[in-house]
C-alpha cells in the first residue's frame, strides 16, 4: 500500500510523519537529533530509504548525517562541508577575509538521476559544495567558491540576513546534468552549463529596490535577494522564484527576462514571501505563501490571516486558498523549505509553519487541515511517496 | 597526565565519557600544546575535533576551552603535565 512520508526538519530536531494511502491518517515518529537545528531533511529519489539531513548545533558547528534505512539509524558524514583552510589567517571576524568557516549547511540537493552518489550542499556563509559518495565527504565547488568574482557576487559574509546570507535552491536540471542553478540570499541567481566550472548571473528583470538605482539606468547583474528558486520537474525551461522584491516567473522558451507575476497578487497581500512550489505535471500551476513584508518586515501572515495563493495560468492570476486555516489572529509564516507537494492525481500540498504546525491540503489547496500542531518551529518539509 | 573534561554536547562522540586522561609527549621535546590535546582526542573519538575547532583552526564561537583556570583563544598554548583542560559548551541560545 502506498505511504506518504513527510520529512520535517525543525529548529529542535527532525520528525517523520507517516500517512496512509488516502492521506487521512497520520502518525508522528521521532524525534531524531533532538535539540539540533535541522535546516534541511531530504530524501534521495534515486535510492529508496536513503536520506540526508543537515544537522547543526549552536555549539558544535555544522554537519551532515546520512540514513540508509528511512531515518531509523544515522551516521555522520566523515568530512562535512568546510571551506579550504587558509594557513595563518585570523578569522571569525565576519570580515571579507579569505578564510571562511561554514556556520550551517542550509540546503541539500540530490544530484542527477544518472549519478546516484552525487549530492550538492549550500551553506551559510554562502558556499557551494559537492559530494561524490552519497554525502559522506564533501568538497568545495571550486568553480563557484573560488571564482575570481565570487566575492563581488556574494558580498561580504556580514551582508545579508540577520542569521547569515545563505546559498540555497541548488537545482540540477533533470534534462541536463551539467546544468546547475543556485540562488544566494545575498547575491542573486546564478547558473552553470558545465557542471559548476563556470557561472553566470540570471537576474534580468528582477527588482533590487534595496539598492540605489544606477545612475545610467541599467540593471544590477547580481546582488539580488532570491528567497526560493524552483524549476519545473518536467519542463526545465519553466522557472519561478520568490524574491525579497517580489514574485517572478521565467519561461526560457520566450526569453531570458524574469516577469514579475507577483503584481497579480492582491495589493493588500503583496508579493513578498519565502516558499514556492510547483504542480508536478502542470508548469502553469504554482502555490505561494505570501507574508507581511511591509515596514520592518514582521514576517507573519498578512493581517494575521494565513492563506496560500495558487496560480493556474503561470502567474497571470491568483486565487486565495485559506479554507481550514485560522481566519484571524494567526501570526505564523512559512519558511522557504517548508512547502511541498506530492505526486497524487489530486496533488497534495503541505505547509510547515513557524508555529510548529504541519498542514495538508488533499485537493490542491482548496481545503486545509492540520496534521500536527505542536512541533518546534519548522525549517523544512519534504514529501516522499513510498510504494 | 593531562585530564580533559568534556561537555555534555560531545557525549555522542565520546561514548558518554565526560572525563579523559591523556598521557602525551611532544615529539620534539617541546611543550605539549592544546593542539596536541585536540589531536589526541580526535584520534580517540573520531569527528570530535571538527565539532569544537572549525576548518580555519579556530575554536568554535560557542565553545570555550580552559587550560587550568585560563580561557584560551588559540591552540598553540602550552599544556603542562598534570594540567586540567576543560571544554565548555557555552550556555547560550534558546
Amino acid at each position: 500500500m502506498t505511504k506518504h512520508l513527510i520529512l520535517v526538519g525543525t529548529r529542535k530536531g527532525a520528525w517523520i510523519v507517516e500517512g496512509n494511502e488516502q492521506r487521512s491518517e497520520w502518525t508522528v515518529k521521532g524525534p531524531m537529533h533532538l535539540g539540533a537545528v535541522v535546516s534541511h531533511y531530504v530524501a534521495d529519489p534515486r535510492t529508496s530509504g536513503y536520506q540526508l539531513m543537515s544537522v547543526g548545533s549552536g555549539h558544535l558547528g555544522p554537519s551532515v548525517f546520512i540514513s540508509r534505512d528511512t531515518g531509523a539509524t544515522w551516521t555522520e558524514a566523515q568530512k562535512p562541508p568546510a571551506f579550504a583552510a587558509v594557513p595563518g589567517a585570523k578569522t571569525d571576524t565576519g570580515s571579507d577575509a579569505p578564510a571562511r568557516s561554514v556556520d550551517h549547511v542550509f540546503w541539500l540537493t540530490p544530484g542527477h538521476a544518472s549519478e546516484p552518489n552525487v549530492w550538492y550542499a549550500g551553506t551559510s556563509p554562502q558556499g557551494l559544495f559537492k559530494s561524490l559518495d552519497g554525502g559522506d565527504t564533501w568538497q568545495e565547488v571550486e568553480g563557484f567558491n573560488h571564482h575570481p568574482d565570487c566575492l563581488q557576487w556574494r558580498g561580504g559574509d556580514k551582508d545579508g540576513t540577520p542569521d547569515g546570507p545563505k546559498l540555497h535552491s541548488v537545482i540540477v536540471d533533470h534534462s541536463d546534468k551539467k546544468h546547475l542553478l543556485i540562488a544566494m540570499s545575498g547575491g542573486g541567481i546564478f547558473e552553470s552549463s558545465d557542471e559548476g566550472a563556470t557561472w553566470k548571473p540570471l537576474n534580468k528583470g528582477v527588482a533590487m529596490d534595496f539598492y540605489p538605482p544606477r545612475e545610467d539606468g541599467s540593471e544590477y547583474e547580481f546582488g539580488h535577494d532570491p528567497h526560493c528558486l524552483v524549476m519545473h520537474p518536467v519542463h526545465a525551461n519553466r522557472l519561478y522564484h520568490q524574491n525579497h522584491c517580489g514574485l517572478y516567473a521565467l519561461d526560457r522558451s520566450k526569453g531570458e527576462r524574469w516577469q514579475r507575476i507577483g503584481d497579480n497578487l492582491p495589493k493588500e497581500v503583496g508579493d513578498i514571501g519565502f516558499p514556492i512550489v510547483l504542480h508536478p505535471r502542470d508548469p502553469d500551476t504554482a502555490w505561494v505563501f505570501p507574508m507581511d513584508g511591509s515596514g520592518q518586515w514582521p514576517r507573519t501572515c498578512p493581517g494575521g490571516k494565513p492563506a496560500v495563493f495558487r496560480t493556474r495560468d503561470g502567474g497571470a492570476s491568483f486565487e486565495r486558498q485559506n479554507q481550514g486555516f485560522p481566519q484571524s489572529q494567526a501570526w505564523w509564516t512559512v519558511k522557504r523549505q517548508c512547502m511541498a507537494v506530492d505526486n497524487e492525481k489530486a496533488v497534495g500540498v503541505y505547509v510547515g509553519t513557524t508555529g510548529g504546525q504541519l498542514w495538508v491540503s488533499k485537493d490542491e489547496g482548496a481545503h486545509w487541515e492540520a496534521i500536527t500542531v505542536d512541533l518546534p518551529q519548522i525549517y523544512s518539509v519534504e514529501v516522499v511517496t513510498q510504494p | 597526565m593531562i585530564r580533559v573534561f568534556l561537555p555534555s554536547q560531545l557525549e555522542d562522540y565520546t561514548d558518554r565519557l565526560r572525563e579523559v586522561e591523556l598521557d602525551l609527549q611532544s615529539p620534539h621535546g617541546a611543550a605539549v600544546t592544546l593542539a596536541d590535546v585536540i589531536a589526541a582526542l580526535e584520534s580517540r573519538f573520531r569527528g570530535l575535533a571538527f565539532r569544537i575547532i572549525d576548518e580555519q583552526g579556530n575554536i568554535r564561537r560557542h565553545i570555550a576551552i580552559f587550560v587550568g583556570e585560563t580561557m584560551v583563544r588559540g591552540l598553540q598554548v602550552p599544556v603542562h603535565e598534570n594540567a586540567r583542560v576543560q571544554i565548555v559548551g557555552a550556555l547560550s541560545g534558546g
